[in-house]
C-alpha cells in the first residue's frame, strides 16, 4: 500500500488518468489477442486521432478560462475548403496555403473572440452561432462538392518521417525521437528533484523517481519500437510531431507563462483576476482565437489525411475534443484542467473506439459506451468535490485500511473510468 | 387544510409564552436541546471532541469561538448536515433523541438554521422565496393568494415592510436576512441557528435584528446564534458557550456571571488579550496622495452618483479610516479610484508625489503603487482554486517572471518568505487557500498585495470574518507597513476598529465626505454623528 501511495501523491490526478488509460489498453490488448498494440494499429491510431487531440490543446484553454467552442467542427471544415480551393484555383503553394489556413483560423477566432470577449456574449451562443455559419459557408464556398489538395499537402496529414542513415531495420527518426524522450525524461525528473532538494521541500526517497522514469522510459521505448517497426515506408506519422510540438508548446505557455496563469486566473475566478490587474477580456479574447487557429490547423490535417476537403468534414468534432478535455479532468465551471491531461483524455476516447472496432462491436454500443464513460469520469469529478472526498485509490486505500493521504484529496475522474471497466 | 394549521401553529407560541415569560423570571425554563459529548471526526482532524452545550427553552444561546473552533460543524450537526451516524454522541431536543438523517428532518423537528451565505433565490420574490419548497397547493396546483397573505403575516410579525412581490435582489441584505426569519417561522420553527446574523448588516439593521431576536425570545423561539461581533453577544445573549479548538470550554451565564466583552475574548483565545490593537507610534510624513472632487456614478443607473465631489488625503506613513455605513459608498469610491474598477468615472483629480495621475483599469492602478484588498475574499479577492503560492504572486508576475516565463523557484521562494513574515498558518505554501482560515486566506491576500509594493493600500473590511487573534496580527502587519512610509487606507464597519488602528479618520454618508477627525479627537459618538450627519440635516 506504501508503494502505491509513495508513486501516487503529489501528483496523482495524472497518475490516475495515466493508469486508466493503461488499464483500458491491457483490456483490450488481451481481449483482441493483442491486435491493439500492433505498429500498423498504433500508427492508425495516431492518424486517425491527431486532428482531435489538436481541437483538444486549444478546447482545454477555452475551457479553463471559463468558456465553451462548439464551433471547432465547422472552423474546421470552412478554413479546410478555403485552403483547397486557394491551393487549387489561385496555385497557392502547399505552405502558403497552411499560412493562409492558420490565418484564417485566427481570423474566425477574432470574429468569436471580440463577441465573446468585448460584447459579453457567452461562448456558447457566439459558438453555437459560428456552428451553423460556419458549415453553412464551407458548403456554399465548396458548393458541397468535394476538393482535392496536391500531394504535397497531402504530407501534414497522410506523412511520415523519411529513412535516412544506416539501415538499421527500424526508422532512424523515429528512434532518435523515442530516445530524446527518455533523455528528457530522465533530466526532468531529476532535475525537477534537485531543485525540490535546494529549495528545503519533501522528497520522496529516491527508489520513487527511479522507478517511475524506468516504468515510463519503458512505455515510451515500447512505443517507439511499434512506430519504428510498422510497414516499410511508414513510421512515426508526421500529424503526430505536429501534435506532440503542440503539446509541448501549449503545455510549456499553460504551466510556465504568465499567459497561461492569466488563463487559470481568469477561469478561477474572474472578478479576483481583474481586481488583480490581469486583463481579463484580452485572455477571453485570446483563448477563443486561438482555438479557431487550432481549429484551422486541425481542418487541414484532416483534409490532407482525405486528399479532399469535404461538405461534411469535422461534423461532431466539437464533442470529440470537448469530451477529452473533461475526461481529462477540467471543470465545468472553469479554472482547472491540463493540456497533458486533455491528451490523455482524448487517448482513452481513442482507445475506447479503437478497440471496440476491433473487438467488432457496433458503432451504436460504442457510441452508448463512449457517452457512459464520459458520464462517469464528469460524475465522479463532481461527487468528489462536493463530498470533499479523497479519489478514487485515496478511496481504495481507505478501504483496505491504508492511511487517508491528504494529498489525494483532488477529484480524479479517470478512475472512474477504471471502475466501470473492471 | 394544510395552510390553516400553519396559521394555528404560528399563533400557538404567543398563548405559550405567557406561561414561558413568567418562567424566565425564575430562570429556571425547560432545557429545549441538549447536545451530548459531540465528537466529529473528518480524516485526519478531530473537529470537535466531546462537545456539549445545553439551550433552554425561550433563551437566546451564543456560541463563541474563534475561527475552526468548531462552531460552524457543531451547528451542522444540529441541522443534520452531518447525518446521525457521522458523528459520535447524542442529540436530545424536547425531550425526545434525535437521529436527523438530513436537513428536512431537523427542520420537521423545528430546528432551522440560517447561514451567514443567505439561501434565497434573488430572481423570487419574497413570497416565493418564503413559501420555496413548501408551497401551498390544491390538487397541486399552488395555491398564490393564500401564499401571499401569509407572506403578509410573516412579514408583520418580523418587522418588513415590502410588497411581497417584490424579487429577493432588490432588497438590501438586512430585510434579506429577516425575510429568512420570515420563512423560518413559516416552518414553526422552535430552535433557530443564527450563523453570523449581522456580518453583513450595518449598525440599524443589525439593531432590528437583534430586537427581533429578542422578540421571538418572548415568544417561546429558541435561538442560537454565532456570532464575531461580542458586543452584540454581549447584548442579546441569555447564556454563551465558548469552544475553543473542538472542544467546549465553558458555558457562561450572561445575567448571573457578569459577563464582558474581555471576558468572552478570555476564554476564546484561552488567555488575557492585554490589549487588542498592537501598540504604535506614528512615523508621519507629508501628503502624498491626494483625491478632488472625485465624482462617479453607478454603473447602471446614470444619474445615481455613488460617488459626490469627495476629496481627501493621505500622508507617507499614515494609516487613514474610512468610516461609514454599509451602502454610504466607501467600497465605490475606494474601487473607483483603483483603476475605475466600480461605476462610471465622472469627473475628479488623483495627485500622487504632486503629480496628476489617470488610472484608468486596474493593471495602471498597480504601476502607479496602489493596492486594494477587497471586502469579499471570497469572490473578488480569492482564487479559490489556487495555492499560496500562485496567489501571492498573482498581483506581480513580472517580477518573478523573463520574457512571460514564469520563475517557479523564485516564486516558491517569494511566497515562502510572506508565510514566514506574516506567520500564515499552512503546512507549506502548496495548500490551496480555499482549505485556510479566514484569518490565514486574508494574509495571503496581505501578502499578494505586498509583493506590488504598494505606496498606498486601500484595506475593505479587512479583518471581516477574522478571529480575535489573527485580528491582531492583521492590525500589526498594517501598522508595519505603515512604519515603511506607506500609506495605508482602511475602511471599517467596526468603529473601534477604525479608532484602535487609524491616526486620522474620513465619515462619509450617501456618497459624500462628512468630515475628517484626529485619532485624539474621534470617538465613536462623534464618527456616527457624522457618518449620519446628512440624514439630520436633510
Amino acid at each position: 500500500m506504501n508503494i502505491i501511495k509513495q508513486l501516487f501523491s503529489g501528483n496523482s490526478r495524472q497518475f490516475g488518468m495515466i493508469f486508466a488509460l493503461v488499464a483500458l489498453v491491457v483490456f483490450f490488448q488481451v481481449r483482441t489477442d493483442g491486435l491493439i498494440l500492433t505498429p500498423d494499429n498504433v500508427i492508425n491510431l495516431m492518424n486517425g486521432y491527431s486532428y482531435i487531440l489538436v481541437l483538444a490543446i486549444g478546447m482545454v484553454l477555452v475551457i479553463i478560462a471559463g468558456h465553451i467552442d462548439l464551433s471547432v467542427g465547422s472552423v474546421a471544415a470552412f478554413v479546410g475548403i478555403v485552403v483547397a480551393l486557394a491551393m487549387r484555383d489561385w496555385g497557392l503553394p502547399w505552405y502558403l496555403g497552411i499560412i493562409a489556413g492558420l490565418a484564417l483560423g485566427a481570423a474566425i477566432g477574432a470574429w468569436q473572440g471580440f463577441f465573446v470577449a468585448y460584447v459579453g456574449i457567452p461562448a456558447f451562443i457566439v459558438t453555437l452561432a459560428g456552428m451553423l455559419l460556419f458549415r453553412g459557408a464551407n458548403q456554399l464556398f465548396g458548393d458541397s462538392l468535394t476538393i482535392p489538395v496536391p500531394k504535397e499537402f497531402q504530407a501534414i496529414g497522410a506523412g511520415y518521417l523519411p529513412e535516412i542513415g544506416p539501415n538499421t531495420g527500424y526508422n532512424n527518426l523515429t528512434l532518435l525521437i523515442g530516445i530524446l524522450g527518455v533523455v528528457a525524461l530522465v533530466w526532468g525528473e531529476f532535475r525537477g528533484r534537485r531543485k525540490a532538494v535546494s529549495l528545503g521541500s519533501d522528497v520522496k526517497p529516491v527508489w520513487v523517481p527511479i522507478f517511475k522514469v524506468v516504468v515510463f522510459a519503458a512505455v515510451i521505448l515500447y512505443v517507439t519500437y511499434l512506430f519504428a517497426t510498422g510497414r516499410p515506408g511508414t513510421s512515426f506519422p508526421i500529424p503526430g510531431i505536429i501534435l506532440g510540438v503542440l503539446v509541448l508548446i501549449y503545455g510549456f505557455i499553460s504551466s510556465r507563462t504568465t499567459i497561461g496563469r492569466h488563463v487559470y486566473a481568469v477561469g478561477g475566478n474572474r472578478h479576483a483576476a481583474a481586481l488583480s490587474g490581469v486583463k481579463s477580456k484580452r485572455t477571453d479574447f485570446m483563448v477563443m482565437l486561438n482555438m479557431s487557429m487550432l481549429a484551422g490547423l486541425a481542418g487541414m490535417i484532416f483534409v490532407a489525411r482525405a486528399n479532399a476537403s469535404g461538405p461534411s468534414d469535422g461534423v461532431g468534432w466539437e464533442l470529440d475534443a470537448i469530451a477529452a478535455v473533461f475526461i481529462g479532468g477540467a471543470a465545468v465551471t472553469g479554472g482547472v484542467g491540463t493540456v497533458m491531461g486533455s491528451m490523455i483524455g482524448g487517448l482513452v476516447m481513442a482507445v475506447l473506439n479503437n478497440g471496440l472496432q476491433l473487438l467488432g462491436v457496433g458503432s451504436d454500443w460504442t457510441q452508448i459506451i463512449k457517452g457512459l464513460v464520459l458520464l462517469a469520469a464528469v460524475v465522479f469529478d463532481v461527487y468528489n468535490k462536493s463530498q470533499g472526498k479523497a479519489s478514487f485509490i485515496g478511496f481504495m486505500m481507505k478501504k483496505l485500511g491504508g492511511n487517508n493521504n491528504p494529498d489525494l484529496e483532488v477529484a480524479e475522474p479517470l478512475k472512474g473510468t477504471i471502475k466501470t471497466e473492471a | 387544510m394544510k395552510p390553516r394549521r400553519q396559521c394555528e401553529l404560528g399563533g400557538a407560541p404567543t398563548k405559550k409564552s405567557v406561561v414561558e415569560g413568567v418562567s424566565i423570571m425564575v430562570s429556571a425554563n425547560p432545557v429545549i436541546l441538549e447536545m451530548r459529548s459531540i465528537t466529529k471526526e473528518f480524516p485526519g482532524v478531530k473537529a470537535l471532541s466531546e462537545v456539549s452545550i445545553t439551550v433552554r427553552a425561550s433563551e437566546i444561546h451564543s456560541i463563541c469561538g474563534e475561527n475552526g473552533a468548531g462552531k460552524s460543524t457543531l451547528m451542522k450537526v444540529l441541522s443534520g448536515v452531518y447525518p446521525f451516524g457521522s458523528y459520535d454522541g447524542e442529540i436530545v431536543f424536547q425531550n425526545s433523541v434525535c437521529e436527523f438523517k438530513d436537513i428536512r428532518a431537523s427542520e420537521n423537528a423545528g430546528i432551522v438554521i440560517i447561514h451567514q451565505e443567505l439561501a434565497l433565490i434573488p430572481e423570487l420574490s419574497i413570497t416565493e422565496n418564503i413559501f420555496l419548497g413548501n408551497e401551498p397547493t390544491k390538487f397541486g396546483v399552488i395555491n398564490w393568494a393564500e401564499a401571499r397573505l401569509r407572506t403578509m403575516e410573516l412579514m408583520a410579525r418580523v418587522g418588513l415592510n415590502e410588497d411581497p412581490d417584490t424579487p429577493v435582489k432588490e432588497i438590501g441584505v438586512g430585510k434579506q436576512q429577516l425575510v429568512e426569519i420570515a420563512k423560518a417561522l413559516n416552518k414553526s420553527v422552535k430552535l433557530l441557528i443564527l450563523d453570523e446574523p449581522t456580518a453583513a448588516l450595518n449598525e440599524s439593521d443589525s439593531q432590528h435584528l437583534l430586537d427581533l431576536i429578542r422578540g421571538l425570545k418572548s415568544k417561546g423561539i429558541s435561538c442560537i446564534m454565532i456570532s464575531h461581533k461580542l458586543n452584540e453577544i454581549e447584548q442579546v445573549s441569555d447564556s454563551i458557550t465558548i469552544i475553543r479548538d473542538g472542544k467546549s470550554i465553558e458555558t457562561l451565564d450572561v445575567k448571573a456571571d457578569g459577563v464582558d466583552e474581555d471576558r468572552i475574548i478570555r476564554g476564546m483565545v484561552g488567555r488575557t488579550l492585554e490589549s487588542r490593537f498592537p501598540d504604535h507610534t506614528p512615523t508621519i510624513g507629508e501628503v502624498f496622495f491626494e483625491v478632488k472632487n472625485w465624482t462617479v456614478a453607478h454603473p447602471q443607473i446614470a444619474d445615481r452618483l455613488v460617488c459626490k465631489n469627495s476629496n481627501f488625503n493621505v500622508r507617507r506613513g499614515e494609516i487613514v479610516g474610512i468610516a461609514g455605513l454599509m451602502g454610504a459608498g466607501r467600497t465605490e469610491l475606494a474601487r473607483s479610484i483603483f483603476g475605475r474598477s466600480y461605476g462610471n468615472y465622472i469627473s475628479g483629480q488623483i495627485i500622487k508625489d504632486g503629480k496628476e495621475i489617470t488610472l484608468r483599469n486596474v493593471p495602471q492602478a498597480i504601476k502607479h503603487g496602489l493596492g486594494y484588498v477587497t471586502e469579499d475574499r471570497k469572490t473578488l479577492g480569492l482564487n479559490l482554486l489556487d495555492d499560496i503560492k500562485t496567489t501571492t504572486v498573482s498581483a506581480n508576475l513580472g517580477a518573478i517572471s523573463k520574457n512571460t516565463v514564469v520563475d517557479r523557484d523564485k516564486e516558491f521562494s517569494v511566497a515562502e518568505r510572506y508565510r514566514k513574515q506574516l506567520r500564515t498558518k499552512a503546512p507549506s505554501v502548496e495548500e490551496g487557500v480555499a482549505k485556510l482560515s479566514g484569518g490565514n486566506q486574508q494574509k495571503v491576500v496581505l501578502a499578494k498585495w505586498m509583493f506590488t509594493d504598494p505606496d498606498l493600500l486601500i484595506l475593505d473590511e479587512p479583518t471581516r470574518g477574522i478571529d480575535v487573534g489573527a485580528k491582531y496580527e492583521i492590525y500589526g502587519i498594517i501598522q508595519a507597513l505603515a512604519n515603511q512610509g506607506k500609506g495605508v487606507i482602511v475602511i471599517s464597519s467596526e468603529l473601534p476598529e477604525l479608532l484602535g488602528i487609524s491616526d486620522r479618520i474620513y465619515t462619509i454618508f450617501e456618497g459624500a465626505i462628512t468630515g475628517v477627525l484626529d485619532k485624539n479627537q474621534a470617538s465613536q459618538e462623534t464618527l456616527m454623528k457624522r457618518m449620519t450627519a446628512a440624514t439630520k440635516s436633510a
